[in-house]
């Protein structure tokens, strides 16, 4: 079943396109990796999935459990938030956020999920730890917490390594990995890496050009888009 | 105990109990919507609306009002959230826009005050404006009233949306993706601020209230490392250093804002070295 459809979605700002003709579907435990140069409007698409930027063209039809409000995210990160002070589990616990409704406290339940998303991304004794004492690769699995306590159906990750040492990297991959696989989540995610693309993804969107690519990983292998030994793109 | 009888003295009159009140729930706002403002950047609006609420404050000299709230905390308010505006626009040079109408306040406002005042001596009233009067402030009681009803509106409004202004400081589009409209929460902790700086303003006077607003913030920020630590520690030290400043400005004869702002001053210097002793004993 279609979680998400796009149909010739344009994005752009001020009435400029940055990206046109985008099409693609997502079926619910697809794990569907965007790659593509900076500035072809991968963030831009990922707000436009959340409802976070209207389209200037198209169509994004949303299927069940993927209305604004239930998707997780994990944004790419600014430096402002580096050096916030706040604790692990406080950061955790504000991915329950969007549950609040008219309601002003977290109940138990709120916090039992964080609770629960800490554990499953095994930084449970981490709780009472400063967010900006974290290395980068334990702040990026806080911040996944946290968009797990939004929902567990579909997670959006906007470059969710970058700034990772190469360690960190193979964890976070992994982890995600597990997330798909596992508790059949849908992963969306923006990359650089086309060599972990092919590896974890079973879809590939390639941004940038016209049309914009969107093939199983298979098929994008076979293309002309693949570097003939993966690597950056 | 000379001292003491001397206290004694003074807070056997209303007046002083009500100026000690105004003071402990004025500090008490600033600190806890100050850690919020440094947090999002947005110290910015505090610097600049305090020279608005100066601008504010001698139009309703000029026009002679008794309560010069009326006039003040609307003009305060609207020009918070044009200010928030302007910080937030990519396009036209926001942080001039900010200089210009601070600066812009300031001048105008000096320039009623000395053409129109019917006062005596406008140069001590332009001072007390700015820097808080010089002894011990005089308050009615409705002063007193309007003071106490604003500040338990803001302390509710802290503490029932506190999660949800949390979120929003973290991480403004997490927070809009969960659903949160963080216009709105942006609005909020911009209205907020302009209410207190004009509260404030009795107390240390327009242009020390950033001091009051950013002290307590970056303190607490020295020595506690989670939102819900540097909250509260935060309100701590800011009532703390608004008792001792006021107080010591009884006793020592010295004008309320200032000594306030010097309790302030020595209260980060504290946090600060407690906190550098604590990075080094890791
Ligand atoms: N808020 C904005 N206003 C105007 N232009 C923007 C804005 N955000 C991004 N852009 C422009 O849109 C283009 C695509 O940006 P983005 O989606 O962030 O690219 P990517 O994530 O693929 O690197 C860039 O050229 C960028 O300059
Ligand atoms: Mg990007």
């Amino acid at each position: 079943m279609s979680q998400i459809i796009c149909r010739d979605l344009s994005l752009g700002y001020n009435g400029e396109a940055v990206c046109k003709n985008v099409n693609f579907e997502i079926e619910a435990g697809d794990y569907l990796c965007i790659v593509g140069e900076n500035g072809s409007g991968k963030s831009t698409l990922m707000k436009a999935l959340l409802g976070l930027h209207s389209p200037l063209g198209g169509e994004i039809i949303k299927g069940d459990g993927t209305s604004t409000g239930s998707i997780g995210y994990l944004p790419q990160q600014s430096e402002l938030q580096r050096d916030f002070p706040a604790t692990v589990g406080e950061v955790t616990l504000s991915g329950c956020i969007g549950s609040l409704g008219k309601k002003f406290f977290y109940s138990k339940a709120d916090r039992l999920r964080a609770h629960d998303a800490m554990k499953q991304l095994g930084i449970c004794d981490l709780a009472d730890r400063p967010y900006s004492s974290l290395s980068g690769g334990q702040q990026q699995r806080t911040l996944l917490a946290r968009a797990l306590c939004a929902t567990k159906k579909i997670i959006l990750l906007d470059e969710p390594v970058s700034g990772l040492d190469p360690a960190a990297t193979a964890d976070m991959y992994e982890t995600i990995y597990l997330l798909n696989k596992k508790s059949h989540t849908t992963v969306i995610m923006v990359t650089h890496d086309i060599s972990a693309s092919i590896r974890y993804a079973n879809k590939i969107l390639h941004m940038g050009g016209s049309p914009h690519f969107f093939r199983s990983v298979e098929e994008y292998r076979a293309s002309s888009l693949f570097p003939a030994e993966g690597g950056e793109a | 105990m000379k001292l003491l009888d001397t206290l004694i003295e003074y807070f056997s009159y209303d007046f002083v109990i009500y100026a000690f009140v105004v003071g402990v729930l004025v500090s008490l706002c600033s600190a806890l919507f100050g850690v919020v403002l440094v947090l999002k950047r947005f110290s910015f609006i505090g610097d600049g609306l305090s020279h608005v609420a100066f601008g504010a404050m001698a139009i309703a000299a000029v026009i002679g009002l008794t309560n010069n709230m009326l006039v003040v905390l609307p003009i305060t308010v609207i020009s918070a959230i044009l200010l928030l505006r302007a910080g937030q626009s990519t396009r036209i040079k926001g942080d001039a826009a900010i200089a210009m109408i601070s600066v812009g306040s300031l001048a105008v406002g000096y320039l009623l005050m000395s053409v129109f005042s019917t006062s005596a001596n406008v140069s001590g009233d332009v001072c007390s404006t700015l820097f808080g009067s010089f002894s011990i402030l005089t308050l009615s009681k409705t002063d007193l009233w309007v003071c106490l009803v604003m500040s338990v509106v803001v302390l509710a409004l802290f503490v029932l949306f506190y999660n949800r202004i949390f979120s929003v400081t973290f991480d403004e589009g997490f927070s809009r993706a969960a659903g949160l409209n963080a216009t709105v929460y942006n609005l909020l902790v911009a209205v907020v601020i302009a209410v207190i700086i004009v509260l404030a303003m009795s107390l240390v006077g327009s242009l020390l209230i950033s001091a009051l607003v950013i002290f307590p913030a970056l303190s607490s920020m020295r020595v506690c490392k989670s939102f819900k630590g540097v909250v509260i520690c935060s309100a701590i030290i800011s009532v703390v250093c608004a008792c001792v400043g006021i107080i010591s400005s009884i006793l020592l004869s010295t004008p309320v804002g200032p000594t306030v702002v010097c309790a302030d001053i020595i209260a980060f210097g504290v946090c600060f070295v407690l906190g550098s002793i604590g990075k080094l004993s890791k």
